[in-house]
């Protein structure tokens, strides 16, 4: 599970602070709600886990809840992954 | 009656809730034609206040230009005041395809498509060119109405960060598989002023064999030297696939939009957008307006070159005082001030000078990036300039924030 986590908190970072941006990213930080990733940019995050760990996430379980945090991504790949 | 009580109540709560959070809007009655100086009643029933106009997207002064009036004027004279149809039916006159022609040679294109906004046209762009065997790139921060017209196609969607185009570069690698790559952007990014890397996107586009698209709106009539728009400033002109823009800001103010690019995919839109096809055609007042602004900067660039010396003068100016602006080229120039009360307090006190300015925050932009938003017009002169740099100096003394920077802004009163 921490290996996941590390895995989707590299990704968040990489792929969404911009250049400078020194927030820090912790695995309870809000990502949507605390303005990190917006709901548009959120596909790609989404297509990532996918990707990465072989899984369909069904748009109705994306919401912008589910991908708030490390932690609460990591829940939804697990609970997929079954 | 559907409309129960607990309807009315959940909608009312709602509304306070959004009024508590200080994101409710409020419409000022302007009592005056649009221009530099203008006439607004705030609050709501007090008298009018004579002020300075700072916020308009009137940027070549065209909105009441008397030639422009006259235009419209004689266009509702001899082709009437509606068409009570949608483009299709009973509703293209000869100025439609006129106004079309005079788009494409403007923007530099092979074909252009008016719809009744630019709003509308990147609504229906998208979803009538591209299909689930494509991907949209854009840029995280286009315009809304981008990301609505993206949310409606059926090609898969992807963004990149601002401006980044080693990212941009990633995501176009990594869509090889996909059927057609569609790079989306705004020419001029309307909450910094600042430009798209046109010249740099097109090199990728073609290194990568990608479609580009730019939503002009805040360049076409005065970005690059004759003012054809981005593609110009970036010397790119002839080479982006579809441009779109509105008529509702520098091309006379009023309303209309269009697509304008690449014969077939203006002809898609023509076919399939729905925007065009389920929407009553552009009146043909405006559409003979129009054709007036285009005459007009097409013959000079008088207006253009006249906006480019107020833009140089007001950020040197706002500078000078000690303010903190987004450098840039556009006439769009944000005074930075971080914390959204803050920002509410300046305009007020802007106001309250006979300067009319409009605090921007969370959620039109990013959390802790509060800011006014200046936007000069080739319809100031100076002394609208002078007194709009006057105001801030009296006003941002009275706060605290001149010569300022963003740290010590954010230290004072918060993000």
């Amino acid at each position: 599970m921490d290996e996941l986590k590390e895995m989707v908190r590299n990704y968040v970072i990489r792929e969404y602070l911009e250049d400078g941006d020194d927030r820090e990213v912790k695995n309870d930080t809000p990502l949507i709600s605390g303005g990190i990733v917006d709901s548009f940019s959120m596909v790609s995050l989404k297509r990532f886990l996918e990707k990465k760990f072989n899984i369909q996430i069904p748009d109705a379980d994306a919401s912008p809840e589910a991908f708030d945090t490390v932690d609460s991504i990591a829940a939804l790949v697990k609970r997929f992954q079954k | 009656m559907a409309y129960s009580t607990a309807a009315r109540e959940h909608f009312a709560k709602e509304l306070a809730g959004i009024r508590e959070a200080g994101l409710f809007k409020e419409e000022r009655y302007i009592r005056s034609p649009q221009g530099a100086d203008i006439e607004v009643e705030f609050p709501a029933g007090a008298a009018g206040k004579r002020v300075i106009n700072l916020c308009a997207n009137n940027y070549l002064g065209l909105s009441s230009h008397p030639e422009v009036v006259e235009a419209a004027r004689k266009g509702l004279d001899h082709r009437g005041y509606g068409l009570s149809s949608v483009r299709f039916i009973c509703g293209t006159q000869d100025i439609h395809r006129q106004l079309e022609t005079s788009l494409t040679v403007f923007l530099g294109t092979e074909d252009t498509l008016l719809f009744p906004s630019c709003m509308d046209a990147n609504a229906g762009v998208f979803e009538a060119i591209l299909n689930e065997r494509d991907v949209m790139i854009a840029d995280r921060l286009v315009h809304a109405s981008i990301v609505d017209g993206m949310r409606l196609c059926k090609a898969m969607q992807d963004t990149f960060k601002h401006s980044d185009m080693a990212h941009l570069e990633e995501k176009l690698r990594e869509h090889q598989d996909k059927r057609f790559r569609m790079i989306i952007t705004d020419g001029v990014f309307s909450m910094d002023g600042d430009l798209a890397k046109l010249d740099e996107i097109v090199a990728l586009a073609q290194e990568h064999d990608a479609m580009v698209f730019v939503d002009d709106s805040h360049a076409s009539g005065f970005i690059g030297k004759t003012g054809r728009g981005t593609h110009e400033h970036c010397g790119v002109y002839g080479k982006i696939d579809v441009i779109t823009t509105t008529l509702g800001k520098a091309l006379g103010g009023a309303s209309g939009g269009c697509v304008s690019g690449r014969r077939e995919l203006v002809e898609m839109c023509r076919q399939r957008a729905r925007p065009y096809l389920f929407s009553n055609t552009v009146a043909p007042v405006i559409v003979s307006g129009a054709i007036k602004v285009l005459d007009l900067i097409s013959k000079t660039t008088e207006r253009r070159d006249k906006l480019e010396w107020n833009t140089n003068y007001w950020r040197k100016g706002l500078k000078e005082i000690g303010l903190d602006i987004k450098e840039g080229d556009s006439p769009i120039v944000p005074v930075m001030l971080y914390n959204a009360k803050l920002a509410q307090d300046v305009a007020r006190d802007m106001f309250a000078e006979g300067i009319y300015v409009v605090g921007f925050f969370f959620p039109v932009v990013a959390k802790g990036q509060a800011r006014i938003r200046t936007q000069l017009s080739a319809a100031h002169d100076q002394r609208h300039l002078d007194a709009g740099l006057a105001a801030f100096k009296k006003v941002g003394a009275k706060h605290g924030i001149l010569g300022l920077g963003k740290k010590e802004i954010i230290e004072k009163f918060g993000m």
